[in-house]
């Protein structure tokens, strides 16, 4: 999948991909006067949308669990998990258009831009849940050693994203419409997976419409950690591995056998 | 280390008749291929041995660029291969992502980056690199306030902080100030006589004559002609001068090679150089008069002819020139069968060595406009300093000196 020519050209280019995280993350805030504070301004300010008009004017609560709390907690868990992954597949459709000129006249291993995008999208995440642990830690929330079950749902979850954000970026630079869909595509997906509200309060009918949705599992796996304090039910998530392995390889092969025609279609 | 080897290098692009049929095509691989390949360059052959300095040329369009993208690696080639050993740095654009929000020094290290360098290289390389820029405290202030001439110092002393095994220089250089010109045309000949082999595209005849051992042209995406460089430059200029009907022809004269083109409409029939007493010359002391005498034989009526000539050293770098039209002495309505001789009378201010005339017969100041022929290494002569004590150069600006000690 990756060849060991790939791995020694973005060894070799670790400076470039480490600096470059380094720039971009600087550049978002070098203007700004308030600085990184902004990266963590908007996702909050979008949880407490979302915690006040859900569980206060729309009085939704958790099933079996009353305090309004238990439902930002559940409502963190899903959304800034969601985050990543969404930031990894939108960065990922725009990646190889968005540097075409780098592309078109410097020679530089390509796969190098991937990895930035994957982790710049990490660093984001990992500022934004970094203070939603202190928050668990301090507000007596944090579900002990259960926490660290979340990794391994993590890598799932990036290497779904990573697989998804290969194949759309690559097709993209070919049919300019499939970022336009995918930029839906994400949102409907965002409301058809239960992030806002509860599997449980949908009608039973539509149930069995979450199986046949990879994100799911994924998003149910962080609220079982984060809000019941449980370790997952890891038996539901080896059908989306296997996908993001799939996909993984797939967009690998798709990358490496148009990487050279890319260039003379940027 | 050093050498480059293109062999049947070619280049196509993919053309699809429409949007969907590329879909189609990834689609339906067995359905068979629906797009046409156009092609940019064709079965390019050529060696560049280490530390040799090739010039490429060609007009806009010959593929010049395109060969350059497949050398370095950012195209992929459709047919062929390009095999280099050593360390490549390419110029092709400078200041390629640079970003405006920082600093040049940050801009530096993300250029060195971008090169494979690591940090601490680029650390180390640092005060030889804002040397070099030259742009002072600017160096800490960001991209956005510097003008594109400090952008380009910037990122020309990154690129060439190491010296490459393989320099390959696009016509970037003809960008920012006559003096940053100088300093990193100097640059390069320092890496040249360091053993960097380099591979030059430019359309400026002094860079290539100047540095350059060997020139390719290249012409519709082929290699036109490969040769030593005055001969491809005037080659190449005689081929802008004569895009329509291609009549541009080379005869060998005493080991060089003349290149001769035109319409025709009248020839040189004999040029020579000829001292005080009128007698011809191959020779000629420094500063000593002489007289250029051209015969220009007229074959068509031409309704203004307009005679100019321009001597070149060896490396085929223009000494003077000067033409009829700027002196205002054209002639009108010249007839068929005519001959008219022309005879230009100056002291020989040049330094010792090998020169040559190039002749043109045009209707204007420019050859291209009407070229009724244009003819280099027309006479080829040589100054000796016979007379006056040793000077250096290809000039005779002999001073009078006077000093005064107190």
């Amino acid at each position: 999948m990756i060849s060991p020519l790939m791995l020694r050209g973005l060894w070799a280019y670790r400076g470039f991909v480490l600096g470059s995280v380094k720039r971009e993350f600087q550049s978002k805030y070098t203007n700004a006067m308030l600085g990184a504070v902004w990266s963590v301004l908007s996702p909050l300010a979008m949880i407490l949308v979302y915690t006040v008009i859900f569980s206060e004017v729309m009085r939704a609560k958790l099933p079996g669990n009353d305090s309004s709390a238990a439902y930002s907690i559940y409502l963190c868990a899903g959304i800034l998990t969601w985050g990543l992954f969404a930031e990894i597949v939108a960065r990922g459709q725009g990646m190889f258009l968005d540097q075409a000129n780098l592309l078109k006249k410097i020679s530089f291993p390509r796969i190098c831009l991937p990895v930035i995008v994957v982790l710049n999208s990490l660093v984001n995440f990992g500022i934004i849940f970094g203070l939603f642990t202190a928050f668990l830690l301090v507000s007596g929330h944090f579900p002990g050693a259960v926490f660290f079950a979340i990794v391994p749902v993590l890598i799932v979850q990036v290497l779904l994203a990573i697989g998804l954000a290969m194949i759309v970026g690559v097709l993209n630079v070919f049919f300019r419409d499939v970022g336009q869909f995918v930029t839906i595509a994400v949102q409907f997906w965002f409301w058809l997976t239960p992030i806002v509200y509860p599997a449980s309060i949908l009608p039973a009918q539509f149930r069995p419409v979450l199986d046949y949705n990879p994100m799911a599992p994924i998003i149910q796996s962080y609220q079982t950690i984060l809000v019941q304090g449980e370790l997952p039910h890891w038996e539901r998530l080896w059908p989306v591995t296997l996908l993001a392995l799939v996909l993984c390889v797939l967009g690998m092969r798709l990358f490496r056998k148009r990487a050279g025609e890319m260039v003379d279609e940027l | 280390m050093g050498a480059i080897t293109v062999s049947g290098l070619g280049k196509a692009y993919k053309q699809y008749p429409t949007r969907w049929s590329r879909l189609a095509e990834w689609m339906l691989p067995f359905a068979g291929q629906r797009h046409r390949l156009k092609w940019i360059l064709h079965d390019i052959n050529f060696q560049v041995s280490p530390g040799e300095a090739v010039g490429l040329i060609g007009i806009n369009g010959a593929g010049k660029s395109t060969l350059l993208k497949l050398i370095t690696g950012t195209t992929q080639p459709t047919t062929g291969n390009v095999w280099m050993n050593g360390s490549v740095a390419a110029l092709l654009e400078l200041g390629m992502g640079f970003h405006p929000d920082f600093t040049g020094r940050q801009n530096a290290y993300m250029a060195g980056q971008l090169l494979g360098m690591t940090v601490d290289e680029i650390t180390a390389l640092m005060p030889q690199i804002e040397a070099f820029a030259d742009i002072g405290d600017y160096m800490d202030q960001p991209v956005r306030v510097y003008s594109s001439g400090m952008q380009m110092r910037v990122a020309f002393s990154v690129a060439t902080a190491r010296r490459p095994d393989i320099l390959i220089v696009d016509e970037a250089l003809s960008v920012g100030d006559a003096y940053f010109q100088h300093k990193s045309f100097d640059r390069i000949r320092q890496f040249r006589k360091e053993g960097t082999t380099l591979l030059l595209v430019s359309h400026d005849k002094q860079a290539i004559q100047s540095v350059c051992d060997r020139a390719i042209l290249l012409d519709g995406g082929r290699l036109a002609r490969e040769g030593r460089p005055e001969e491809i430059m005037d080659y190449y200029n005689a081929m802008i001068a004569e895009r329509e009907n291609d009549t541009v022809r080379q005869a060998e004269v005493e080991g060089k090679l003349q290149t001769v083109s035109g319409t025709g409409e009248a020839n040189v029939s004999d040029i020579a150089l000829l001292d005080e007493h009128g007698e011809r010359i191959e020779v000629v002391d420094v500063g000593s008069p002489v007289t250029l005498e051209v015969r220009v034989k007229v074959n068509a009526p031409i309704p203004r002819m307009v005679l100019g000539y321009m001597i070149k050293d060896r490396l085929g770098q223009p000494m003077y020139g000067t033409n009829t039209h700027l002196k205002q002495l054209p002639l009108d309505d010249v007839k068929a069968g005519e001959e008219v001789v022309y005879r230009f009378a100056f002291p020989m201010n040049l330094g010792p060595g090998s020169y040559s005339v190039a002749t043109a017969i045009v209707s204007t100041d420019t050859h291209l406009v009407n070229n009724y022929e244009w003819r280099d290494l027309a006479l080829v002569f040589t100054v000796m300093n016979m007379r006056r004590p040793h000077f250096e150069g290809s000039a005779w600006l002999d001073p009078a000196i006077d000093i005064q000690r107190t």
